[in-house]
């Protein structure tokens, strides 16, 4: 099988065949984005200093060397866990016609709308691999919003065949993760049943 | 005056030292938990699984390179110390690893990970009021100290919990405690997991155990035979549910369960659980009183 790139700007129609469980690489802009940042254009209305239609956001805090005359260098990058950016997400898609949500971990019911109406995806970048994923942000281009530290701003990078990313909610709304925990709590209880009746240490 | 200036010469090479640790544990894994990755990846018959192994591995490579932090979330330092009474810095020993910290956080870098509660500002320091967090034992007389140091990362701190059972309740309640954990919070914590589990009279004592479960070496075993069981009841119990890397699903889900337990209130069971991400990046170095090192989690490594 070929490797699956994706070119920023993202149409609708690239995202038609992709389905829960693939894996594809992204090539173009990716902007982190995280907790304040959604926060920010969705309760205090205040506009995102970067047009992010057609384009991808990380929910990632990353180790930023800073070079002097505004040059930065990525260090570290990786994904924070997405679920906390859950209440914004739906109408942060809405909003910006962002087409790709990278980061950690599974998202809700809102991201699944937001993703079926909008036509846009979930990732997971497999985290931990900061490294890894930092050699394949070729440059920082912009930041904005420093005023927030160097975990929240907005990095602007531009990435080259940036991956793997497991396509967790696809553009039709399903959730590999809403799948895969109904397996997980059904073979929990199993072993709960097997496992009790091995520790009745207290008799 | 010379022995005052001795102390101060002393306090500095220990810092010294102890930075450049923190940094290696930032970006090179301990040997028991790289074996024990292997192990689970040549295992794994998950075809997304596998991919998310070989990434692993080319990022611990990438990172011991090129000496950057292997995750970008190089947590809240954490050291468990067991200093003996003679140890000559015993009274310096918590600024060190302060300024240990800080130094590190410099030169490596490491993430700026401490956030002032209520004042709700990064201190921009990676130290801030207990933190990094120390936890002391002290040993009758010995002359050196060993230092275990933590990298506490957010997704893998955020499932831990504790609790106070009846007795009632039993083990069997200790058991759904810890199952219930690992498939709500467990699976984005980063598994495959090294999940700590605390049990004693009461939430902080069942908490500390458990967090002292996770510097153990995966594969260790409680010395008592009923807690060792129960290891391993819930180590297949936990990858029987098959959470894989990143919980989308392997053939595993754990690097093991290492429980830690002291002894109780006839009527209550504390228990607490702490996980550890595969990305466990925990190191320990002993020094003795000339300040002479030791490292046993990482071979073959020198500062
Ligand atoms: S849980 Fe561990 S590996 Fe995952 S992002 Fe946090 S520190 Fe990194």
């Amino acid at each position: 099988m070929s490797k699956k790139v994706l070119t920023t700007p993202i149409k609708d129609e690239d995202l038609k065949d992709i389905k829960i469980g693939d894996i594809i690489y992204l090539t173009g802009t990716l902007v982190t984005c995280r907790d304040v940042a959604h926060r920010r254009l969705i309760e205090e209305k205040i506009p995102l200093p970067v047009d992010l239609k057609g384009k991808a956001i990380f929910h990632a805090g990353p180790i930023v060397r800073d070079l002097g005359n505004e040059k930065y260098e990525i260090v570290s990058i990786g994904p924070t866990t997405s679920m906390r950016m859950e209440k914004f997400e739906k109408e942060f898609i809405e909003e910006t016609g962002v087409k790709l949500v990278v980061g950690k971990g599974g998202m809700g019911k809102n991201t699944e709308e937001g993703c079926k109406k909008h036509k846009a995806l979930h990732l997971v970048f497999p985290a931990g691999n900061a490294v890894y994923a930092a050699t394949k942000v070729e440059e920082i281009k912009e930041v904005h919003w420093k005023d927030l530290g160097m975990p929240e701003s907005l990095w602007v990078c531009e990435v080259k065949e940036f991956g793997p990313l497991i396509v967790s909610i696809d553009a039709e709304g399903n959730n590999i993760f809403e799948e895969n925990k109904v397996e997980f709590n059904k073979k929990k209880e199993e072993q709960y049943k097997l496992i009790s009746e091995q520790v009745r240490f207290i008799k | 005056m010379n022995v005052i200036q001795d102390k101060t010469q002393q306090k500095e090479r220990m810092i010294e030292l102890m930075s450049k640790f923190i940094s290696i544990v930032s970006y090179k894994l301990p040997d028991d938990v790289e074996n024990k990755l292997k192990e689970l990846s040549e295992e794994e018959d998950n075809r997304l699984a596998k991919i998310i192994y070989k990434t692993m591995f080319e990022n611990q490579k990438l990172a011991s390179e090129l000496k950057r932090p292997s995750c970008q979330d190089t947590g809240v330092l954490q050291f468990f110390v067991k200093c003996g009474q003679h140890f000559p810095l015993i009274g310096q020993l918590d600024n060190i690893l302060r300024e240990s910290t800080f130094k590190s956080t410099k030169e490596t870098p490491l993430r700026h990970n401490s956030v002032e509660t209520f004042d709700e500002y990064n201190t921009g320091k990676n130290i801030g009021n207990g933190t990094p967090s120390i936890f002391w034992e002290i040993e009758e007389d010995s002359d050196k100290v060993e230092i275990y140091t933590y990298m506490a990362g957010g997704g893998c701190t955020l499932p831990g919990v504790a609790t106070v059972l009846m007795p009632g309740e039993g083990y069997e309640g200790v058991v759904k405690f810890v199952l219930d954990r690992m498939t709500s919070y467990g699976l984005n914590a980063c598994p495959p997991l090294l999940v700590g589990v605390g049990v004693g009279t009461s939430v902080e004592t069942a908490a500390l155990n458990s967090k002292l479960a996770l510097m153990r070496p995966v594969g260790s075993v409680n010395e008592n035979e009923n807690a060792a069981k129960m290891e391993k009841l819930l180590e297949d119990g936990i990858n029987a549910i098959g959470l894989g890397p990143q919980g989308l699903k392997g053939s595993k889900s754990v690097m093991g369960v290492n429980v830690v337990n002291t002894a109780r209130h006839p009527s209550t069971i504390g228990v607490a659980v702490n996980t550890g991400c595969w990305s466990h990046r925990r190191g320990k170095i002993t020094f003795d009183s000339n300040l002479n090192y030791e490292i046993s989690t990482h071979k073959g490594v020198t500062l």
